[in-house]
């Protein structure tokens, strides 16, 4: 190959080169199009943004401006109340409230030492009439632990939560089996895993992990004895 | 001389008629049982406490393996205390599926109970039968979301998986094919001599013993206290829907025979209706956040599962994962009545009567 060819290889090849590129240098008009459409987009999302915002300002000064409507249950849970302090005596019920995440089910947090008086009254008493257990939980909230039992009126059809709350060194809360029975496996099984000791429980001894366990799984510090196994 | 001593009689964990690995400890005199003591954890997998580490979305396959005979109403208790939680809606057609998969499940479970519950009584040849028609049920699922047992359908906020084409047809096809096959299973096995011999008047306990061991399900309706969470505390959709909630007199093990029987029927009779005002398009997921973070606090919700109330208690710290979760398992409570009905009972109705309460032990234990 001469020299010249050489070189009539390169130009070529440059000229190939700068043919290659030019397309992605974009013609100025259709730029401005292009930049034009992006600041059209840019100012209809910080329309969109700020209408938004506005609604939302709106909707929260809206919610703050009417009043709250009282919930239905409000009456039960005074009532709930009153009772309870009116015959087992005043300070039994340490919190009340209703629980807005679940349908405003009344929720009473009952002075563990009268828990044995108060469940006989919500059990018997004529206008309570919470003969069904359905669910009792445990939660360990890291500086005490807390005992959820979910009742039930199957005549009146209402429902409420009650809570008892005790330490975590030393837990031990009167055992609600005498009163329902459905107590009875349900605080076996807080027993087994958060080691909460129910006095006057008939059968108090773990159900789902085996007698020689050490230590409670659903505590938060729980550690397993042999964490290789 | 003749002396007598009590036996001590261990049954299970590892006996067919227990249903998995549930084990009891009867003391025999003769051949009467004079205490029995059940012993569970042998399928304690510690469900909450893994819980804890998850978010909710990979929670729902462990619901799966709860109470595995009816995964799916699992599920739902699940996504739906969320959705409670964080106030979301979900779409029709995704709330239909939903409905029309829990029915499904009542009956393919019932199938299941009454096949094997006339197995332990000595009757092979229903077990064969129930089995047929539970397969159908079975392959629609499996059709649905590819699985059998295990579904893991549903999402906080709808259903991951939508109808196929020519789906819903099956099911409609399903309906009258079931209603002529109850009838001839009443034909065969209903008005059995032997097997009325064995079940009628057998494990019997009022409405007040019932109600104070908390028991739900078929095994509070067979005692005449009509209480069915579908009807009583509606959820999804089924106060749309006409249906009855049967009961029984006698509080027995053949009450209990035929409120499931009749469950069914019920079930079928919400299927017809559901598919028929089934919408034709829709959405299957709603607008749900990319990450799932229920609002700080608790909510306990219950649902009607075909073993009775199955209810979800979340304590959200407003993160993704639940501080703690716990389920109310439905065969847990029921079994609790058993040592109490057992004592003063012959060893052959032991069988009669733990399957009359109709447990399953992944439930049991949890």
């Amino acid at each position: 190959m001469s020299d010249e060819e050489k070189e009539n290889l390169k130009a070529n090849e440059l000229t190939e080169q700068q043919e290659a590129m030019e397309p992605k240098q974009a013609p100025p008009p259709i730029d401005a199009e292009r930049e034009a459409k992006l600041k059209a987009a840019a100012e209809a999302r910080a329309a969109r943004a700020a209408a938004k915002a506005k609604a939302e300002a709106e909707a929260a000064q809206a919610e703050l401006d009417t009043p709250k409507e009282p919930s239905p249950r409000q009456n039960d849970l005074e009532r709930y109340v009153r009772l309870i302090e009116d015959t087992v005596g005043q300070g039994t019920v340490k919190e009340s409230g209703l629980n807005e995440l679940n349908a405003d089910m009344p929720m009473l947090v009952i002075a563990s030492e009268q828990w044995p008086e108060v469940s006989l009254l919500l059990r018997d008493h004529g206008e309570l009439r919470f003969s069904y257990l359905r669910n009792v939980s445990g939660i360990d909230y890291e500086t005490y632990l807390e005992i959820v039992y979910f009742l039930l009126s199957l005549d009146n059809k209402q429902d409420v939560a009650i809570k008892l709350r005790t330490d975590r060194e030393a837990p031990s809360v009167p055992s609600a089996t005498p009163t329902w029975s459905t107590a009875n496996w349900n605080e076996r099984e807080i027993y087994d895993l958060l080691g909460i000791s129910f006095t006057g429980h008939p059968d108090l001894r773990r159900i789902m992990m085996p007698d020689d366990w050490v230590g409670h799984p659903l505590r938060k510090d729980y550690e397993p004895l042999d964490s290789e196994v | 001389m003749i002396r007598t001593e009590e036996l001590l009689l261990n049954v299970g964990p590892q006996h067919p008629s227990t249903h998995g690995v549930f084990r009891i400890v009867v003391k025999l005199d003769g051949e009467v049982i004079t205490e029995a003591t059940p012993v569970m954890g042998y399928l304690h997998r510690g469900t909450e406490k893994l819980a804890e580490s998850l978010n909710f979305t990979q929670i729902i396959p462990y619901t799966d393996r709860m109470d595995y005979v009816s995964a799916m109403t699992n599920n739902y208790v699940l996504v739906h205390a969320v959705e409670t939680m964080m106030g979301l809606e979900v779409p029709l057609r995704a709330e239909f599926l939903r409905l029309i998969v829990m029915e499904l499940q009542r009956v393919a479970s019932h199938l299941v109970w009454w096949g094997t519950y006339l197995l332990d009584i000595g009757a092979m040849s229903p077990f064969l039968y129930a089995f047929r028609d539970r397969e159908i049920i079975i392959n629609l699922f499996n059709e649905l979301c590819g699985a059998r047992l295990t579904y893991n359908y549903m999402r906080v906020g709808g259903v991951k998986w939508d109808a196929p084409p020519g789906w819903m047809d099956k099911v409609k096809d399903f309906i009258p094919y079931m209603e002529k096959k109850l009838e001839e299973y009443d034909k065969l096995v209903s008005g059995n001599e032997i097997f009325l011999a064995r079940i009628k008047g057998v494990g019997q306990y009022d409405a007040a013993t019932a109600i104070d061991h908390g028991l739900s399900g078929a095994n509070l309706r067979c005692t005449g206290v009509r209480w069915d969470l579908r009807r009583d505390e509606p959820y999804s959709l089924y106060s749309r829907f006409e249906f009855d909630v049967p009961i029984g007199h006698n509080g027995d093990c053949y009450d209990r025979y035929l409120v499931r029987l009749e469950e069914i029927r019920q079930s079928l009779r919400i299927l017809k209706q559901a598919v028929e005002q089934f919408p034709s398009d829709g959405e299957t997921m709603g607008k749900v956040p990319r990450v799932i973070r229920p609002p700080v606090g608790e909510t306990y919700v219950r649902i009607e599962s075909p073993r009775g109330e199955i209810g979800c208690h979340i304590v959200s710290k407003g993160k993704a994962e639940p501080y703690r979760l716990k389920f109310r398992r439905p065969s847990f409570v029921n079994l609790q009545i058993l040592p109490k009905l057992l004592v003063g009972e012959t060893m052959t109705n032991l069988i009669t009567i733990l399957g009359g309460i109709d447990i399953v032990v992944g439930e049991v234990d949890c």
